[in-house]
């Protein structure tokens, strides 16, 4: 029996915020790495370290804002390891990123063996007074958690660094030329060391969004590939931020609306419903990078090579 | 006599096994145009970076305006009033002019004010420039405008040039030379870096020689013949490739009308490309980097298959066929790039051998490499082209550029081609490999061979070939006998035209 009165518009577009934002976390994080000429695959390993660090945090503090800074600082920690083995010892980091996210994954496995089952301290919604009362756009867009605001806000922070501020506009040249822009002075490992860290601090954050606030529960294994979509929600939104956010509440949206139909029972094959999301998104975004005006689309220029400064 | 700008004394830089200054010494008066002469290698680039705060000398001391002068980082360097054009610029495609320009400032106003004063200096000097053009779409000359305005914005006292002139085209050189001597009236002084001799004698008022890290004259350069300075260069008595008269037999080569998309995003278009190329002549193919060269080679070689009637070998249609069957019917390439194109870096010389020589030289019989017969090609090929290298079991990427460089021309030139296409065959290459080089393909033409040499240097061209032609922006202009062929009228072959109205505007 297909009961399609069952799904309520207003609660799925409130839901789709919550289940976009640890994506969107994370691809805004992997942006700016990319930006610096750094491809770093590991974003899935740096997740999942967020979420257990952040989980494990909040647990014992009671805390769950303290657990999602530990998470930013699990995550950047855990990105350095990248760092020094590609900035400093030069190693190659399509392999370096894949080594991080099985590393991760191991590693929150053995960190997270005492927090099964255990729930984590509730983040409480944010209440904007009126705002929240107001009908329909009151449940979608104001009676959130702060991290939904707080991505945003990243986004937006994001997108005016790179085009607008000095550091982005070195930021920027770095990845798109790092010979050029040793050449003028700039320290390229420095920028992209911090490029890296600031990488690793936001896919932590989004993998504490996963376990602290989107399940709550810590399991082995749960960011179950959102940090491979966040990769690839970079590329095909062609390194802009604001594309990043569309991509994210796209995919978002198909997962939440097709857990929804599942929940109407709707007839089709589960498995053809979950993997939904996947195909929807790369689909939408790879129409949406083909075509029109290549050049400004294009990838950093040094993306994924490494520099080694000599003479 | 007054101090000058900059002083340089003793300087030394050793690398791992090299010694790239020893013991460098020379002076930059105010207002001199100074050219730093010397071949590759010869430690031009390490003694402008030592300059510019980007590398520290082992020992010697600098003085500017008579004070020490000891750059740490490129910053200090400006702030003392240095500026750098580098030959491979220093710029971001992605970017626009502003922003390009602003990356190397060291405390850049904001993008508005900015643009302002690019626009105002870039008009003074007759570099006329758009700030928000992205870089990527503008052309060689006007990359090198952004970079000379971004010099010019700190007020520089000293500007380095770094091989200015190597991508440009002539009419292109002229706008840089007024601009220059434009400077120098000003009293600003130039560090002009470059193996162009007539330029050179054209521009500067003194002229510091390097060979091998050390300084091995100073002269007048306008008091020298282009072949004096060469041969301070070198070391050597110069060998001026030469080569008797002789006529044109028939036509070896042929292409018609042809049209073929490039497999590259940022490829050039070939559009109704047509030529023939007679046996015993050398066609030079001119054209700024960028234009259809790669393309063309690729379409000649077979690597970019054609319609079966757009590329004939002496009357025999080609167009069709891969790199294998046009090697067998006589036709063979050498592309530009040594290492990953024209050669496998970690494969050896006999290897490399092998690759394009397999057929016309039968190293493979029944599907089994004849190794003792391949070994004994890459040995004569070795030989007869005096590549300095242990054997023909080293591997391609330990040679230097010039000795791989004489292996990959000679090696099909040792396959006794029809029809040779070679891209840039001495580019990176020094002085008296080049000759060599150049004699080589005379040679091979005076055997009877057609050859076709594309190449971004305009003097190589005119010293070899009979004909020339250019490419622009992936049309071929009608080949004219370069005999009586006057530097403007090549100019405007290479489509410098549009550039200078741009220039003039």
């Amino acid at each position: 029996m297909i009961d399609l009165s069952s799904i309520n518009p207003v609660v799925l577009a409130a839901a789709l915020m919550v289940a976009a934002t640890p994506i969107l976390l994370a691809a805004i994080g992997e942006l700016v790495v990319e930006k610096a000429g750094v491809l770093n695959l590991g974003v899935e390993g740096m997740m999942i370290t967020g979420a257990v660090t952040g989980f494990a945090v909040a647990v014992m503090t009671r805390d769950p804002y303290l657990g999602l800074l530990a998470a930013a600082v699990g995550g950047a920690t855990i990105s350095l390891i990248f760092a020094v083995l590609t900035q400093v010892m030069m190693a190659n980091q399509v392999a370096s990123g894949l080594a991080l996210t099985l590393f991760g994954l191991g590693f929150s496995a053995l960190l997270g063996q005492g927090f099964v089952g255990v729930s984590p301290p509730r983040t409480p919604r944010l209440d904007f007074g009126w705002l929240t009362e107001l009908p329909v756009i009151g449940p979608i867009l104001f009676r959130h958690d702060p991290m939904v605001y707080v991505s945003l806000i990243l986004v937006a922070a994001v997108w005016y660094f790179l085009n607008y501020s000095r550091g982005g506009r070195i930021l920027r040249a770095v990845g798109e030329n790092h010979e050029a822009a040793h050449a003028l002075g700039y320290n390229v490992r420095r920028v992209r060391i911090l490029a890296i860290a600031f990488g690793g601090a936001c896919a932590g954050l989004g993998g504490a969004y996963l376990s602290l606030i989107r399940v709550p529960q810590w399991t082995e294994g749960m960011t179950a590939g959102a940090g491979w979509i966040a990769l690839a929600l970079v590329v095909f939104s062609s390194w802009r931020p604001w594309r990043v956010v569309l991509g994210a509440y796209l995919f978002g949206g198909i997962i939440v609306l097709q857990l929804n139909l599942q929940a109407a029972g709707f007839r089709i094959p589960v498995e053809y419903l979950a993997m939904s999301p996947y195909l929807v998104t790369i689909l939408v975004l790879v129409v949406m990078s083909s075509g029109r005006a290549r050049k400004t689309l294009a990838a950093p220029g040094s993306l994924g090579r490494p520099f080694h400064a000599s003479g | 006599m007054s101090e000058p700008l900059l002083a340089i004394e003793g300087m030394t830089k050793t690398y791992p096994g090299v010694v790239a200054n020893s013991d460098v010494s020379f002076d930059i008066g105010k207002g001199e145009i100074h050219a730093l002469l010397g071949e590759n290698g010869a430690g031009k680039s390490t003694l402008v970076k030592a300059i510019y705060g980007l590398i520290r000398p082992d020992s010697g001391s600098m003085r500017w305006r008579g004070a020490p002068f000891t750059p740490s980082a490129p910053h200090e360097a400006r702030a003392a009033g240095v500026a750098m054009v580098f030959q491979h610029f220093s710029l971001f495609d992605a970017l626009d002019v502003a922003e390009n320009v602003a990356l190397g400032m060291d405390n850049p106003p904001p993008l508005r004010r900015l643009a302002a004063q690019i626009r105002k200096v870039s008009q003074d000097y007759g570099l006329p420039l758009d700030p928000d053009q992205l870089l990527g779409d503008l052309s060689a000359g006007q990359r090198q405008r952004v970079e000379i305005v971004r010099c010019l914005l700190q007020d520089p006292h000293l500007l380095i040039m770094d091989e200015p002139t190597s991508v440009l085209t002539p009419q292109e050189v002229d706008t840089l030379f007024r601009t220059l001597r434009q400077l120098r009236s000003e009293g600003r002084s130039i560090l002009y870096i470059s193996h162009k001799l007539e330029e050179i004698r054209a521009l500067c008022d003194k002229a510091t020689v390097l060979r091998l890290g050390k300084v091995v004259g100073r002269c007048d350069p306008r008091q020298k013949t282009a072949r004096e300075l060469a041969e301070m260069m070198v070391g050597t008595k110069l060998h001026q490739p030469e080569r008797p008269p002789h006529a044109p037999g028939e036509v070896a080569l042929e292409i018609r009308a042809l049209n073929l998309a490039s497999p590259s995003p940022f490829g050039t278009r070939l559009k109704e490309v047509s030529i023939s190329v007679h046996a015993g002549e050398i066609l030079g193919i001119g054209g700024v980097a960028g234009n259809g060269q790669d393309e063309f080679l690729a379409a000649l070689s077979g690597e970019m298959r054609a319609p079966r009637g757009a590329v004939f070998v002496k009357g025999e249609p080609v167009g069709h066929l891969g790199p294998n069957a046009r090697r067998a019917l006589g036709l063979l390439c050498a592309p530009e790039q040594r290492l990953g194109h024209a050669a496998a870096p970690e494969m050896t010389l006999t290897e490399n051998a092998l690759l394009t020589g397999a057929w016309r030289q039968k190293l493979v019989k029944g599907g089994l490499v004849n190794w003792t017969k391949t070994r004994g090609f890459a040995e004569a090929v070795i030989k007869r082209f005096d590549v300095r290298t242990p054997g023909p079991q080293v591997v391609a990427r330990a040679l230097s550029g010039g000795n791989l460089q004489k292996f990959v021309i000679g090696r099909e030139i040792m396959q006794r081609p029809e029809v040779l296409v070679v891209n840039q065959p001495t580019w990176g290459v020094d002085a008296a490999a080049a000759a060599a080089i150049r004699q080589a393909l005379m040679d091979l033409a005076q055997g009877g061979a057609a050859v076709v040499v594309i190449s971004q240097d305009l003097d190589e061209l005119l010293e070899i070939a009979d004909s020339f032609a250019a490419l622009n922006a992936g049309r071929l202009t009608a080949k004219r006998p370069v005999r009586g062929l006057t530097l403007d009228q090549i100019g405007l072959m290479l489509g410098g035209a549009d550039e200078d109205t741009d220039a003039a505007a």
